[in-house]
């Protein structure tokens, strides 16, 4: 009991010694500092991540940037993982962010089970998010079926590579909607309602401004994560150039015939991710002013 | 406290994990006169079903061998011997991928020979809901054909095929052209190509009449032979090779009348 006592007090303190570290980030405390025995297995791990980020770049390099970066499958996968991605991530705001209001704003049987729907496709593999989509939504699947007798065809069109990028990437976007929600003060939203505003109102006036920092963050991992998509893509919709052929699916084939044009795409990509992630980075550190 | 209690976890914690290093040294070599009898062999992804019942069949002849397999696309293969990747035995697809390993003197070339052919076939989906009766039917406006990407030797095989086509009058000149215009997939592997011809995503696709074996619920057009690509399957002793006398028996063993009708069940042929 003492000891746990002791111990609560020192991470008291503790904790009050990283607040105030946090306040001033440059002051250096000589005082228990990590030791080699953090370093160490730190190192191992930075280095995992970083050296091969390195080697990417330091054989992009080497080759001829330009030229691959031109050329004809290049550009069509750029065009094409643009398009697909910026659709999906609209899609994603005008379906996930009332879908996550409704998951803040309700309650009623069964919620859980749709909480844990909606969340299921962040720790999905992306090859069972494929097989699942063509088992819905294939030619002779479920849903499909029904679909193909009104002579709509999904796999191997750009349709179904934004399905199955939605599939993947939306989630994230609901997730974050749902913190920012969550986080808005029901009073203002009573207060709302009493002034005589309608339901859509609170949402677009009270809530969606509120939550905007949330919606913010939510709209990069889904980009982010839509980007990337690979497995789903490659199952549902196919692959051929300037229809399903997404960047990651010309990194893909282009490792086996053309390292090039998979190392300058391999870049873009790199890139992009960076640049989010710091925007991601900036918006975490406004929030927390 | 808390702080030393987690400095001496640490420490026991890095003493453990070197421990385990090097208890792992003496078991590798305790196993080593098991691994002795072990032989690994690479082999085309075409050949998985093939292989494993001649693996089996091998295992019973000779008792007290293991054969272990990896089964992958040959380019794949290749690469990994190019990068060191230990096996006996290499069983490729095409000669494309062997032969830059003879080369490179990273396979025995005076074991290295062809034990195999196979051909291409047209496979249908078992409804057939597009009713493709024939060669013919495959560049009609509208029809979904799937084939492995160009730089898969399946891929690469159907294109020269479809060639062969445009010289046959009835097909007409542009006969390839046309049905490469169907094409709305080029998929990573062959094996890609005949699972989603299987779930009926597609009407028809190209592939090695092995692969169609081993899924007979498809349905086939046969190609013919003067239209085929006969692809040849070379197989070698790797240079690294730990037992290349065992390895040389199990190639002999493949070339053996038991050995070829296994192959020829699983719907490749002999060479001629």
């Amino acid at each position: 009991m003492g000891f746990e006592r002791g111990a609560l007090r020192s991470m008291k303190i503790e904790w009050l010694n990283a607040r105030q570290a946090q306040q001033e980030p440059y002051q250096v405390r000589r005082d228990g500092s990590p030791g080699w025995e953090f370093i160490l297995p730190s190192l191992l791990l930075i280095g995992l991540i970083g050296l091969p980020v390195i080697a990417l770049v330091w054989k992009s390099i080497n080759v001829n940037f330009i030229n691959f970066a031109l050329s004809k499958s290049a550009v069509e996968a750029l065009r094409l993982s643009l398009v697909t991605s910026v659709i999906s991530v609209a899609i994603a705001i005008v379906t996930g962010a009332p879908l996550a209001y409704l998951q803040v704003h309700w309650k009623f049987r069964g919620k859980a089970i749709l909480d844990l729907l909606v969340d299921l496709p962040v720790v999905l593999p992306p090859a069972v998010a494929g097989i699942a989509l063509l088992l819905a939504f294939g030619r002779q699947g479920l849903f499909g079926s029904w679909l193909n007798k009104a002579g709509i065809s999904l796999p191997f069109t750009t349709t179904a590579v934004i399905m199955a990028q939605l599939f993947v990437s939306a989630p994230y976007l609901v997730r974050s909607a749902r913190v920012g929600f969550a986080a808005v003060d029901p009073q203002l939203e009573e207060a709302a309602k009493v002034e005589g505003a309608s339901n859509w109102h609170v949402f677009r006036h009270v809530g969606l401004p509120m939550a905007g920092r949330a919606l913010l963050t939510g709209i990069i991992l889904t980009w982010t994560r839509a980007l990337g998509e690979f497995g789903a893509t490659l199952l549902f919709a196919g692959n051929f150039q300037g229809v399903t052929q997404t960047m990651p699916l010309a990194i893909y084939m282009g490792f086996e015939q053309n390292l090039g044009i998979a190392l300058v795409l391999s870049i873009v990509l790199l890139v992009a991710s960076v640049i989010l992630l710091t925007l991601l980075r900036r918006l975490e550190q406004q929030s927390r002013h | 406290m808390i702080h030393k209690t987690f400095r001496l976890i640490a420490i026991l914690m890095m003493l453990w994990s070197a421990g385990c290093a090097f208890q792992e040294a003496p078991t590798a070599s305790a196993a080593d006169p098991s691994l002795n009898q072990t032989l690994t062999v690479f082999a085309a992804a075409s050949l998985t079903g093939a292989f494993q019942e001649i693996g089996q069949a091998y295992e019973n002849a000779n008792p007290g061998i293991t054969v272990r397999f990896n089964f992958a696309g040959s380019q794949i293969l290749r690469t990994q011997i190019e990068q060191g990747a230990l096996a006996d035995v290499f069983a490729s697809a095409d000669h494309k991928n062997m032969d830059p390993l003879v080369s490179e003197k990273l396979v025995d070339d005076k074991t290295c020979q062809d034990f195999a052919t196979n051909r291409l076939v047209i496979i249908l989906p078992a409804n057939n809901p597009a009713l493709v009766e024939s060669l013919e039917d495959l560049d009609r406006p509208g029809l979904k054909l799937i084939l492995a990407d160009a730089s898969v030797p399946a891929g690469n095989y159907a294109r020269q095929a479809l060639k062969k086509m445009d010289l046959v009058p009835a097909f007409g000149a542009d006969f390839s052209s046309r049905v490469l215009a169907n094409v709305v997939s080029n998929e990573t592997d062959v094996k890609q190509v005949v699972a989603k011809v299987e779930l009926g995503e597609a009407d028809a696709g190209i592939v090695y009449i092995s692969d169609a074996v081993a899924a007979p619920e498809l349905g086939t057009i046969s190609i013919p032979d003067d239209l085929n690509v006969i692809a040849t399957y070379p197989i070698a002793v790797t240079k690294d090779a730990t037992k290349p006398a065992q390895a040389q028996a199990f190639i002999q063993f493949i070339l053996s009348p038991q050995g070829q009708e296994i192959l020829m069940k699983w719907g490749l042929s002999e060479v001629r």
